[in-house]
């Protein structure tokens, strides 16, 4: 874990090759779906669009709206949640020098999940109840997770930390299924929330979005800090940095990304362990380079994962979840087997 | 646990074998004022069913009928087998007079569905192994499965019928809806090519022409847009909203009112939706969400709401 010698000279090259990723991803996930449009038409549309620009793509209004209404929404959602979740693993991972920390082991996805169950149940009239009601719940299932692994363990102590998390992931996750058990004719809506969904529309991203920079812009300053943390707690002291206070402000910030996703997007699981790992094996070990990069990549990857989603079996849909935990699983089991292979 | 359970079993069977004895005395007076022509029915028992947990046999008339499932509910009330049920599931709210009891047919208990003594349970999924354990306490069960054709719901209506010593009546229902739905079926325009899209929540998950549902829709001539996802997505595949957008189906039927809280409003409001020209046609027909999913003898009124609107469609 110690790239923080190189990163500063390759970083804008890397950063560069991040966000020419991602435009390609994002002009992918324009191009495919499961309205037939021809991808010169979809482009000249794009076009179209822009300010001061007037170009016929001959695309019928009702096409145009689809494309619009529809499409660009949704690989912005795509864009924005996979970033966000990324970079939030990226931070969890950080704060709990572990690299299996991902949003969902601290509570928050369980959290999330059981209000919007209760949301789903109680209050099914309420629209846009449960973006809300779930990051609530994700909010709550991280902080309940932090304050049980603080009063249970030494201060600090990041193991108890996961292990609350764990924990609290499987009481709440308990609550949920007992709650459903009675709800028995809403299954298939908490199913499909469960899996994941992009698919909601302008609304949605404008939903996301304040929250998106503000948890963004909070975790990327903090990449130094982080680097500093990595080496251990006494030498950050010793350094002048209050390890205690980052670890706070990345958790919230972290715990803010994650709820705001999950409340748009239902649970999507695995990119926030998969993207910062790749990030790391690429780029290298420090923050300053692991938190844009994973930023970027995970926008990239959900953007390609919900095309995947969308188009595989046209014109059904796959849920996003299940494409990225289909990736994201074996994944896993390599960077195990990796990181074993390093230790010994 | 084993001592435990085998002589809870005993003691279970030993009630119901009392059950069984205090009943025999009461069922004499009951079927005796019929019409002579049904009485023999009445007394057709023993009766051997090939239901979907194999040949059931049922020596009496049952008294006490426990049916943990919406739409056997429905039918076991149509054919006149009422009187004889003692309870249903938590799901089953038609007709109103349904003697509905919290027991799940979504999570049956098996002690609890033997607790109510029952001499016959009707069911449509065997959940949790429960047509075994029923099996081994000596509960006779007739698991009858969502039925994937009309013929097939006609025969699972005239069978609760035969089981249940209503045979006569039952055959009297069948015959029914298929005069209503063949006159249904005359009575719709076939030579507009209308093509429909079914909604069964708003994420949005449609069904195929494979289904129970999409045979009803066959018959009114219409074309199902969701007939383009490929067999690998099921009968009931989650549909693209881009895809809906653009094949712009003449009609909209919504199965999620009751549920999801769907109506035309709603659609209109979806990213996308608002130029779909059913929902500019007023094309959008909001189904009572539990008839639309039951194979029941409600068959018939579901087909006559989707033959209003398609006949209003036709029309113009």
């Amino acid at each position: 874990m110690t790239g923080q010698a190189g990163p500063s000279r390759a970083r804008p090259l890397w950063l560069a090759g991040a966000l020419g990723v991602l435009a390609v991803s994002m002009v992918a996930g324009l191009l495919g779906g499961a309205a037939d449009m021809s991808p010169w038409q979809v482009v000249l549309q794009a076009v179209d669009w822009l300010p001061f620009v007037r170009v016929d793509s001959g695309l019928t209004p009702v096409e145009q709206g689809l494309l619009y209404e529809l499409r660009l929404p949704r690989v912005l959602v795509a864009a924005v949640v996979g970033g966000l979740l990324a970079l939030a693993g990226a931070g969890y991972q950080g704060v709990f020098r572990n690299p299996l920390a991902d949003p969902y082991l601290l509570g928050a996805a369980a959290g999330a999940g059981l209000a919007a169950t209760f949301a789903i149940v109680a209050l099914p009239a309420v629209a846009g109840g449960i973006p809300v009601a779930a990051f609530i719940g994700a909010v709550g299932g991280v902080l309940l997770a932090y304050t049980l692994g603080n009063t249970a363990g030494r201060s600090g102590g990041t193991a108890t930390l996961v292990l609350a998390g764990v924990a609290v992931t499987s009481f709440l996750t308990a609550i949920q299924t007992f709650v459903q058990q009675f709800k028995v004719e809403e299954l298939q809506r908490i199913y499909s929330w469960i899996l994941g969904d992009v698919g909601g529309g302008w609304d949605q991203f404008w939903l996301v979005l304040p929250y998106a920079v503000v948890a963004a812009v909070l975790l990327l300053l903090h990449g130094r800090m982080l680097d500093v943390l990595s080496v251990g707690d006494e030498e950050a002291v010793s350094l002048g940095v209050a390890a205690a206070r980052v670890r706070l402000v990345v958790l919230l910030a972290a715990s803010l990304a994650t709820a705001a996703a999950v409340a748009v997007s239902g649970l999507i699981g695995f990119v926030g362990i998969v993207v910062p790992h790749v990030v790391r094996r690429l780029a290298g070990g420090s923050y300053r380079i692991v938190l844009p990069l994973s930023l970027l990549g995970g926008a990239a990857f959900l953007v390609l994962a919900d095309l995947v989603a969308r188009t595989v079996l046209a014109p059904a849909e796959l849920p996003i979840g299940v494409v990225t935990m289909f990736v994201g699983a074996p994944f896993f089991v390599g960077v195990l087997r990796m990181t074993r292979r390093a230790e010994t | 646990m084993r001592p435990v359970r085998t002589v809870f079993a005993g003691a279970l069977l030993g009630t119901l074998v009392l059950a069984g004895c205090g009943q025999s005395s009461g069922t004499t007076a009951t079927p005796a004022p019929t019409t002579p022509p049904s009485a023999p029915a009445a007394e057709g028992f023993p009766v051997t069913i090939e239901a979907g947990n194999g040949q059931v046999t049922i020596d009496r008339k049952p008294e006490r009928i426990v049916s943990l499932s919406a739409s056997h509910t429905e039918t076991l009330f149509a054919v006149g087998a009422g009187p004889q049920v003692i309870a249903v599931d938590d799901r089953s709210n038609f007709p109103p007079e349904a003697p509905k009891t919290d027991l799940s047919g979504f999570k049956p208990n098996v002690e609890a569905i033997v607790a109510k003594k029952p001499d016959l349970v009707v069911l449509s999924d065997d959940l949790d192994n429960v047509v075994a354990e029923l099996g081994k306490v000596g509960v006779p069960v007739l698991l009858e499965p969502a039925a994937t054709t009309l013929d097939e719901a006609y025969e699972e209506i005239a069978e609760i019928g035969a089981a249940t010593g209503n045979k006569a009546k039952a055959d009297e229902v069948v015959t029914g809806m298929r005069a209503a739905m063949d006159k249904l079926a005359a009575e719709a325009p076939k030579d507009k090519k209308l093509t429909y899209y079914h909604e069964l929540d708003q994420t949005p998950y449609a069904v195929t022409s494979q289904t129970f549902l999409g045979q009803v829709y066959s018959i009114f001539g219409l074309t199902n847009i969701a007939d383009q996802a490929p067999d690998a997505a099921g009968g009931y595949p989650k549909l693209s909203a881009e895809f809906v957008a653009q094949a712009d189906p003449d009609l909209i039927f919504l199965a999620d009112v009751k549920c999801c809280k769907q109506d035309k409003a709603a659609l209109a409001k979806r990213p996308g939706w608002a130029g779909l020209s059913a929902v500019k046609n007023d094309r959008v027909v909001e189904l009572d969400d539990d008839i639309a999913s039951r194979w029941g003898p409600r068959i018939v009124d579901l087909a006559e709401t989707i033959g209003a609107a398609v006949a209003k469609a036709g029309a113009s």
